[in-house]
């Protein structure tokens, strides 16, 4: 393997995590549910996949992998429906609610890592490292890109059919563009169906968690995410919320972000001059989806009466 | 290309719109259509819901741009890029739907859209003045939010007259007025016009039109159809120009009553709250047979909570109800209760019972019934698979209609569906309804125009004060029994 190839699986491995929450956040932003707490159901996510990983290792044989990953889904979408119960029940906006999430669960990882959860020797903030029968499979000789990339583009091509072409789907879309619509003229439920795709998507970012110990980190630590759930938000508006549009831009960001660490590496660039590339685009892509609304609007607006 | 100065050049030539063309999608809006309004006059422009008369106004406006054609005001060509251009060249428009701010004042809302310092003193004492100019009782402190329909709608005429227009166009002023109201609109407007101001009367009745205007213009299908003085023109050569055919009469319901017994709906002891908690039925009995017309009578939005209720929306406090499987409803607000504007035909279509089904779309079948129901129902749309915002109102309320019926429901609930539709469409939808109840189904007909329900019912319920009480299909009982509901 090159150079060359080993920094483009890099690439792809930064991908998967931006992969998976852009999911999360594009199917809920589709549903016209905005769960801006991707990042703290990743955390949530990460967290309870290392914990059973840690338990199970040693006892379960290949198993341990499926329960782990399951886990971390499982994890995400509670710490998702803390949010839609609220939202549900007390009509609290999502938008605060899982943001505000985002904090517990950054400060949970911080508690877990310097006590319960800390390695034996209690020098690092981290837990033990995982055993080799917890870790994903490598799925490109000689470099780091494992199973998970996979689990990703599995995930994303099953989002990308079941919004096309199944009932729920089209419901999902239907809540999104008008809820009104969708009560009276389809009765759907769409406090009951909000809440299920808020559960959903923290359930993907969960799993974004799960996935990034198991094959990337090894171990939960502070800092295991960069930020990604919010990176997600910039992947899923610049692909339109098409799930196949996110498998792009998330790899876009995934090479943007690890050749600036390149570069920084080799050439001395600074790797803040990637974040200010994101940030512009994620201000461009807000300007660009507001200007198009506005169109829309002014079209509408047109139309014969 | 030189302008025919022949054709613009002439006295007294206030606002005059020239060939204007406009497509939206693939919908021919206008079809270079011209308009010439004098100094002077009150011009209505007549023509059936999707005519285009909304769209031409709304570019004289500068709310939209024509795709070609020119406007002129006083013989200088203008081009406007926003309705603030036009309000600098002297046109007022009072808009179908009102374009106030409900949380401020009727001073603040008059002022809005000015330049430098607001002072409230000034402003109140400006609109108490032109309001007094135009014989008009407003208070200026009072809330929007707090106005009823026909005074905001004097507010707006306020504004315009604050902006200094000179020439005005009202889009359906006499839609939410009163008799009363209506006569002093035209008052006001004639005293406009006297003084040399022109109006532009947006209507598709044609005793407006009659009744009001100096001349007249007719737009179908985005071109002139007719334009002269009133005076040249007779009722019937306007409704000829507006319909292009002869004028279809709603005929009176000939239909033998009550065919079958089998009971398709009913409702016993049923009580109902809206979702603020407010009773809105008490303790109401009442059974619908298959194949009859039942007309629901009721004061502004009396009946909305129950026929929610009949159509499986909402569940009854109390009581019990009996609903067949298979309901219709077609609820008054289609742009936001029916439809999902940005959607395509076929998603539309796809959105009926959508909660019911699971598993995968079938798309292909979807379209396949969609086309039929564009075909039978005389949806005027190039195709299935554009955006059904598109679609004039008529077409998407034909649209409507067609879904909800396909399947043959045993019951349908239509709640004021002819509302806002001209001649044409409202014939087409009572046929339809009509032939629905002849293969069987039960129809619950809420409407408030009395005539319609008089036409229509086999028999009427009127809902007040959260009883029913029956009456026969007649326009004066019906009201009789309304005002006396309501006064005990």
């Amino acid at each position: 393997m090159t150079a060359e190839g080993v920094l483009a699986a890099d690439a792809l491995v930064r991908a998967v995590p931006l992969i998976l929450t852009g999911l999360a956040v594009g199917l809920s932003f589709r549903a016209g549910v905005f769960n801006l707490g991707a990042e703290g159901q990743l955390l949530v996510g990460a967290t309870a996949s290392a914990l059973v990983s840690i338990k199970l290792s040693g006892s379960a044989g290949f198993l341990v992998l499926p329960i782990a990953l399951t886990t971390g889904a499982v994890a995400g979408a509670l710490w998702a429906a803390v949010a839609a119960e609220l939202k549900r029940r007390f009509h609290v906006l999502e938008i605060i609610s899982t943001i505000m999430l985002n904090f517990i669960a950054i400060h949970l990882v911080s508690f877990l890592v310097r006590g319960p959860m800390q390695e034996p020797t209690r020098i690092y903030p981290q837990t033990v490292a995982l055993a080799e029968s917890a870790r994903l499979p490598i799925v490109l000789a000689n470099t780091r890109l494992h199973a998970g990339f996979i689990v990703a583009l599995a995930i994303a091509f099953a989002l990308a059919w079941i919004m096309k072409q199944t009932e729920v789907g089209f419901r999902i879309r239907a809540i999104g563009a008008s809820p009104m619509a969708a009560e009276s003229a389809a009765m759907i439920d769409v406090s009951r169906m909000s809440w299920a795709v808020l559960c959903c998507s923290g359930a993907i970012a969960g799993l974004a968690g799960a996935i990034e110990v198991s094959g990337v980190t090894f171990a939960l630590y502070e800092n295991i995410s960069p930020g990604y759930g919010y990176t997600a938000i910039a992947v899923a508006l610049i692909a339109g919320l098409s799930p196949l549009g996110i498998v792009a831009s998330g790899i876009f960001f995934g090479v943007l972000e690890t050749g600036a660490a390149a570069l920084q590496r080799d050439f001395a660039i600074p790797s803040s001059i990637a974040g200010m590339i994101e940030a512009s685009l994620i201000l461009s892509t807000l300007v660009f989806a507001a200007m198009r609304k506005h169109y829309t609007l002014f079209a509408r607006r047109e139309k014969t009466a | 290309m030189t302008p025919e100065p022949s054709l613009v050049a002439t006295a007294n030539q206030g606002l005059v719109l020239h060939e204007i063309s406009k497509k939206f999608e693939k919908v021919v809006a206008l079809d270079s259509a011209s308009l010439a309004v004098r100094s002077g006059s009150i011009h209505a422009l007549l023509g059936e819901n999707g005519a285009g008369k909304t769209t031409l106004m709304r570019i004289a406006f500068g709310m939209i741009r024509p795709d070609t054609g020119t406007i002129r005001i006083n013989d200088n060509l203008f081009s406007f890029a926003s309705p603030a251009d036009a309000i600098a060249a002297g046109l007022g428009m009072v808009h179908q739907q009102f374009s106030l701010v409900p949380e401020m004042t009727v001073a603040e809302n008059v002022a809005l859209g000015g330049k430098g310092r607001y002072d409230n003193r000034q402003t109140a004492a400006r609109v108490a003045e032109i309001a007094a100019k135009l014989g008009m009782t407003m208070n200026p402190l009072a809330k929007v939010r707090n106005l009823t329909a026909s005074e905001r709608q004097k507010v707006e005429i306020i504004r315009t007259f604050a902006h200094q227009a000179t020439t005005l166009i009202l889009d359906e002023p006499t839609a939410v007025l009163t008799p009363r109201d209506i006569g002093d609109l035209f008052v006001q407007l004639r005293a406009f016009a006297t003084n040399g101001g022109s109006v532009v009367l947006i209507t598709h009745k044609l005793h407006d039109a009659l009744e009001h205007a100096d001349e007249v213009t007719v737009l179908r299908k985005g071109r002139v159809a007719l334009s002269g003085s009133i005076t040249d023109v007779t009722e019937s050569a306007l409704a000829n120009a507006m319909l292009g055919q002869m004028q279809i009469r709603t005929p009176r319901n000939d239909r033998p009553t009550a065919v079958s017994s089998q009971r398709v709906l009913e409702l016993k002891e049923v009580s109902l709250r809206d979702r603020h908690g407010i009773k809105q039925l008490a303790h109401v009995s009442l059974d619908v047979t298959q194949g009859e017309i039942v007309g629901v009578a009721a004061l502004e939005g009396a009946a909305r909570s129950m026929l929610r209720m009949m159509a499986g929306r909402t569940e009854p406090a109390s009581g019990d109800i009996v609903r067949p499987a298979s309901i219709g409803f077609v609820p008054e607000d289609r742009s936001q209760d029916a439809l999902i504007p940005e959607f395509t035909l076929t998603e539309n279509f796809a959105l009926r019972n959508s909660a019911q089904r699971s598993g995968r779309v079938d798309w292909p079948m979807t379209r396949v019934l969609t086309e039929t129901v564009i075909k039978e129902y005389d949806v005027r749309t190039p195709g299935p698979d554009i955006s059904i915002s598109s679609l004039s109102g008529g077409n998407q309320q034909k649209f409507v209609l067609g879904r909800e019926l396909a399947g043959h429901p045993d019951l349908l609930i239509l709640e004021n569906p002819t509302q806002g539709l001209d001649v044409h469409a409202v014939a087409a939808i009572h046929e339809k309804v009509r032939s629905a109840c002849k293969t069987g189904t039960a129809i619950v007909y809420y409407s408030s125009d009395l005539d319609e329900l008089a036409a229509l019912s086999d028999r009427v319920i009127v809902v007040a004060d959260g009883t029913i009480s029956e009456t026969t299909p007649d326009r004066t009982l019906i009201g009789q029994s309304l005002l006396s509901t309501t006064s005990t």
